[in-house]
């Protein structure tokens, strides 16, 4: 029997429900030695800002026991670099669709960055796992009033690209971040952003990343972030995009039954180049193994 | 063009104090010059460790690595006749066209290991290099006699004076007032430093920095240069001396 990987968020279609997460797939291109990426099912980019930014001193990645951390601090060329130049380079080899990833340090700064890409890309998706600076660098992702302010920006300055709000693991009720962005007129969720962490050098006795602390992805993280998808899936009814510690097969078939109708793979791809497309390979093999037919039919079914 | 693959181990041995060359069999049809490296995946660490190619043909290859934690560790314990996973052909590597006639190779400790193949390159393209590398200490000293039987001239300095000259390897040269055209550079940053202060002739320096990737996805090991931000996995680890910026 053909098992049917296809997938739909806000009428965009995916021949399967795998794409990279933001931030570990550049722009597009780092992963055409290893395989074609047209096998994805949508390529997401780096995070964007207003203006480029170089990010944090280095160090700014550490090793951890199943996972790792990160204070790259959002590296990219800018938002309109990354119009006039990436998304061009990346449609001369990719043809399907493309989720935009949107980052600021300020209301405005999220507007405008999502005004521009606005209708240029497949969907967009906005990062606020970042500090407000306007407001003593109180995080817009660890208060709702704050993301509903930045989901409404978003939404005000976009007509065509549905807009998804990609939420901070790090507060201490996910749901009412999920809540507060779907009343504000998000039409899908991402969840989660990095956990935050730290590492100590015992020989120097200082911490290993330049920035002190950083994000915490990988394997370790799987359960938590399948645990917020879990909770956000019950009480939202806009579609839910699963990320964090996604490493094969089985984690996307558990991520879509905690609610998920796609998933993103993050720091997998890291260490292993091919991670997607082992994970794609195998997807429908394994849904013949547990009698799953269509994809779409296990998404929210876990009680 | 980076590559995914499997080699075997054909011989893990210690060459010096805490030091270890290991000879790998497969395709190193990506590895093309002097100065890249691979990047290799242990069990049970979950970021790959990367390493310089020593030297390399077209089916093997050799790093040169010293035991500094876990992952080495576990590295220098692994026998011949088991497998590896390692991605090949990563970062630009020197590029031994824009040498000079008489250019100095200058290294320190265990990442000095890039100037044996780059010595052999040199040669094979008619120029004769000179090499200044230094340790420590006489026990950890390394490459040093596979260095002179290609018949490179070779001034070993180490820290505590147990061999060759005692102090730094850049005030060695400094002090003996070796003459070059161009410096081929590579080791801990303090010493590449060293080695731009000393003269203002031409040359590429190798770089080291925590990775992640060590393909150009992730960021992680970006440096400012006079040019913009650089990927030292992608667009380095060898940069020319008129980008560095300090
Ligand atoms: C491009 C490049 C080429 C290198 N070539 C050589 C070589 O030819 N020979 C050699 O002996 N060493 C080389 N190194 C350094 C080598 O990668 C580290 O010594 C090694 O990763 C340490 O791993 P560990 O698990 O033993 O140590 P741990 O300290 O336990 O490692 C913990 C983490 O820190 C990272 N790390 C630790 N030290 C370094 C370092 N100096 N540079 C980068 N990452 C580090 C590790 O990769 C790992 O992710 C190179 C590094 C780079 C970036
Ligand atoms: C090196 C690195 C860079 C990242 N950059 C971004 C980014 O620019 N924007 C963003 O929304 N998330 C970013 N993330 C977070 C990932 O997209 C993802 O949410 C997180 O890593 C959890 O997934 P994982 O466990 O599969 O890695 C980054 C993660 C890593 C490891
Ligand atoms: S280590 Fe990932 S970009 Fe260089």
């Amino acid at each position: 029997m053909v098992r049917n990987t296809q997938v739909s968020l806000c009428g965009i279609k995916l021949k399967n429900p795998v794409m990279p997460a933001s931030g570990v797939y550049g722009f597009g291109g780092e992963y055409r030695d290893f395989y074609d990426p047209n096998i994805l099912g949508a390529v997401v980019l780096k995070g964007t800002t207003a203006r480029p930014r170089f990010g944090n001193p280095t160090p700014r990645v550490a090793e951890c026991t199943s996972g790792m951390l990160n204070s790259v601090g959002l590296q990219n060329p800018g938002i309109d670099a990354v119009i006039s130049q990436e998304l061009p380079r990346l449609r001369e080899f990719y043809h399907g669709p493309v989720i935009a990833n949107i980052s600021g340090f300020s209301v405005e700064e999220y507007a405008s960055c999502c005004g521009k890409i606005d209708g240029l890309v497949d969907i967009i998706e906005v990062n606020i796992s970042c500090p407000n600076v306007e407001r003593g660098g109180m995080g817009f992702g660890t208060d709702p009033e704050l993301a509903a302010e930045v989901t409404r920006a978003a939404k005000g300055a976009t007509a065509k690209t549905p807009v998804f709000v990609k939420l901070s693991p790090n507060v201490a009720d996910i749901t009412e971040i999920g809540i507060a962005c779907q009343e504000a007129g998000a039409d899908g969720l991402t969840l989660i952003n990095t956990l935050l962490g730290m590492r100590i050098d015992i020989r120097t006795k200082t911490p290993v990343l330049a920035n002190k602390i950083g994000g915490f992805s990988g394997s370790a993280i799987f359960p938590v972030a399948l645990r917020m998808v879990y909770e956000v899936s019950r009480v939202v009814h806009i579609p839910v995009i699963g990320v964090g510690g996604i490493s094969k097969a089985e984690d996307v078939i558990e991520m879509m039954m905690a609610g998920a109708t796609a998933v993103q793979v993050g720091s997998e791809n890291l260490r292993d180049p091919m991670a997607c497309y082992r994970i794609i390979e195998k997807l429908p093999n394994l849904m013949e193994k547990l009698n799953i037919e269509n994809l779409v039919d296990i998404i929210n079914i876990a009680e | 063009m980076s590559k995914l693959c499997r080699f075997d181990i054909l011989e893990n041995r210690q060459v010096a104090k805490d030091t270890y060359s290991i000879v790998l069999f497969g395709d190193c049809s990506s590895v093309t010059r002097p100065g890249q490296f691979v990047n290799i995946a242990l069990e049970g660490h979950y970021l790959r460790r990367p390493l310089s190619v020593c030297r390399a043909s077209t089916e093997s290859m050799t790093l040169v690595y010293k035991v500094v934690g876990s992952g080495t560790y576990q590295l220098s314990q692994r026998k011949p006749g088991t497998g590896l996973d390692i991605l090949t052909g990563l970062g630009n590597g020197f590029d031994i066209t824009e040498s000079g006639e008489n250019p100095l190779l200058i290294g320190g400790g265990a990442g000095a290991a890039p100037l044996f193949w780059l010595a052999e390159k040199l040669i094979e393209a008619g120029i004769m290099p000179r090499a200044a590398i230094g340790f420590n200490s006489a026990d950890e000293v390394f490459l040093a006699a596979e260095l002179a039987q290609l018949g490179v001239p070779v001034t070993v300095s180490t820290l505590d004076g147990s061999m060759g000259a005692r102090g730094l390897v850049t005030d060695t040269v400094g002090r003996i007032g070796l003459k070059y055209d161009y410096v081929f550079a590579c080791g801990p940053e303090p010493m590449l430093r060293a080695v731009y202060g000393l003269s203002e002739v031409d040359g590429q320096y190798s770089f080291e920095e925590r990775m992640a990737c060590g393909f150009g996805a992730c960021m992680g090991c970006s440096c400012e240069t006079k040019y913009g931000p650089k990927r030292l996995c992608k667009e380095g680890p060898v940069l020319r001396r008129g980008e560095i910026k300090w």
